[in-house]
């Protein structure tokens, strides 16, 4: 059985101030396979995040289902764990406590917490700043603890939503390798929501593309590049006859959606 | 000196703000040691300190001093005991905020003060009097700030603690309220202030105690010097009160202080 279904999913967002409906998101079908590494590309507004949102339960879709495990998704929760673009640490809570977040909330006994937030803590590379509040720490160590956070509710699914987007260059692909190591440790099954091209082929086993709003989804390009994926793979000449391909793809959508803005 | 927005060191910023002190009592002092005012309206420094001594020494004054303390203490705790609550309610839940916010929006405008004539009637001349005149003052303006304190919670927030698991109980336990607090607390130690000016008004009607008597008291005598060391001296306390809040919260929310 599939471990995620989209079936039918469309979402329209009503019009503000007696305006013009917005399509976001035309029906859309999707089946993730169990230790899936999904990235979804497409150019700004083209209901990527509103697709992700659904699968979180964060936003309920027009029409369709979502189906997780074969149970309809209905409202947001711990199975399906999420990294957002935006920082969203509690900021009254240490690097320890944020992990801990979804463990106290499921009762978790205080030691199990405990080894659970270090094995994370070690595995994000956070180690020494455990007690810091996310102010004093920087973006790519706020989204390394997000993450960490998320991973340590042990979701069925991993929901990222760009969330590298706000990173510089070299903090964004160094992150990438990181959240590449942890899931060729474990095949966690995730959904990663992008823009960047290279990070969406650097990242997947399954990148698909979608048009500009209304999105859908577009194409559906298998990523048979070998694991473990290393940095240099980037300059390799699969990798570039992926990215040639993907940019076409890519670079027509992103007209259409400049026209229309 | 004069560039938008730079910052003064600290030092500086500290000399600068003794010298307006030092500005303030060399006009004061100018303007009645030299004989420019008359004493029966202004007492110069010197006869304002003297008075302050003996208020102290003579008169108990630091029984008044007690009492009103207590009047602002006692009101304002009870005011914020069912005000903060009531605000939270009203920020998280939006049907909560749209049965009660109109009414508060109106009662919010009440002047304390006009209230006081009507309190006497009900409730005489006592304690419980003073106190209501604070707790009208306070209640109102405290559950609006704190309603839209907890009502401009970060949704992205709230949304991140729904995907780790949580439930409505749990967003306002662990988010909203962890997020608001210090907020709330600052809008407490704003609040605070202005109660002292309600303490005053309070009791400069029907009050056998209190500094805001003394000052009606030493009205009837004339003596500018003791009305002018009254006043002082609330400005004082509001100082030291509002440090020690400053600096409770500052220990209390320490990750809310972080630059």
């Amino acid at each position: 059985m599939s471990k995620l279904r989209v079936e039918n999913v469309s979402r329209v967002f009503p019009g503000v101030r007696g305006g013009q409906p917005t399509r976001a998101l035309e029906p859309t079908d999707l089946t993730v396979e169990d230790n899936d590494f999904i990235t979804i590309l497409g150019p700004s507004g083209c209901g990527k995040s509103t697709l992700l949102r659904i699968v979180s339960g964060l936003d309920r879709p027009t029409t369709g289902r979502v189906l997780l495990d074969g149970q309809e998704v209905s409202q947001p929760g711990p199975d399906r764990g999420m990294v957002f673009q935006s920082y969203t640490l509690f900021p009254w809570l240490t690097v320890r406590e944020n992990i801990a977040f979804g463990l106290r909330e499921k009762r978790v006994p205080v030691a199990e917490q405990a080894d659970i937030v270090n094995r994370f803590i070690g595995q994000v590379g956070l180690k020494g700043f455990e007690n810091h509040y996310p102010k004093q720490l920087s973006g790519g160590m706020q989204q390394r603890t997000a993450l960490a956070r998320a991973l340590a509710n042990d979701p069925k699914i991993l929901l990222l939503d760009e969330p590298f987007g706000a990173l510089d260059n070299q903090t964004r692909a160094l992150m990438q390798e990181l959240l590449l190591g942890i899931w060729e440790a474990d095949r966690k099954t995730v959904l990663f929501v992008t823009h960047d091209i290279d990070e969406a082929i650097f990242m997947a086993n399954r990148v698909l593309v979608m048009t500009a709003r209304p999105g859908r989804v577009k194409c559906d390009i298998a990523i048979d590049l070998p694991h473990p994926r290393h940095y240099t793979m980037k300059t390799t000449p699969e990798f570039a006859a992926l990215k040639a391909r993907l940019t076409e793809e890519i670079r027509v959508e992103s007209i259409r959606a400049a026209a229309e803005h | 000196m004069f560039e938008p927005l730079k910052p003064v060191s600290p030092g500086r910023r500290i000399a600068l703000g003794i010298l307006f002190f030092v500005v303030f009592f060399v006009l004061w002092g100018g303007a009645t040691f030299s004989g420019l005012v008359p004493p029966l309206f202004l007492a110069d420094p010197l006869k304002t300190a003297q008075a302050g001594i003996a208020l102290f020494v003579e008169y108990g004054f630091i029984k008044d001093v007690g009492v009103t303390i207590w009047r602002v203490v006692g009101g304002f705790v009870i005011a914020a005991v069912f005000a903060v609550p009531l605000g939270i309610m009203m920020g998280a839940f939006k049907s909560v905020e749209a049965f009660f916010e109109p009414f508060i929006s109106f009662a919010r405008y009440l002047p304390a003060s006009a209230f006081i004539p009507l309190l006497i009637l009900w409730a005489g001349v006592g304690e419980a009097q003073k106190l209501s005149v604070i707790i009208i003052g306070s209640f109102f303006q405290v559950v609006l700030m704190v309603s839209v304190i907890v009502g401009g919670s970060r949704v992205d927030l709230v949304e991140a603690a729904y995907t780790l698991g949580a439930k409505r109980g749990g967003i306002v336990r662990r988010v909203l309220l962890p997020g608001a607090a210090p907020q709330i607390a600052e809008c407490l130690r704003l609040v605070l202030g202005w109660a002292w000016t309600y303490v005053i008004v309070a009791e400069l009607i029907g009050a056998s105690s209190g500094i805001g008597h003394m000052i009606m008291d030493s009205q009837r005598l004339l003596d500018t010097g003791q009305m002018i060391f009254g006043i002082v001296t609330i400005g004082v306390i509001g100082l030291v009160s509002d440090f020690l809040f400053k600096q409770a919260n500052e220990r209390l929310y320490p990750w809310y202080f972080l630059k």
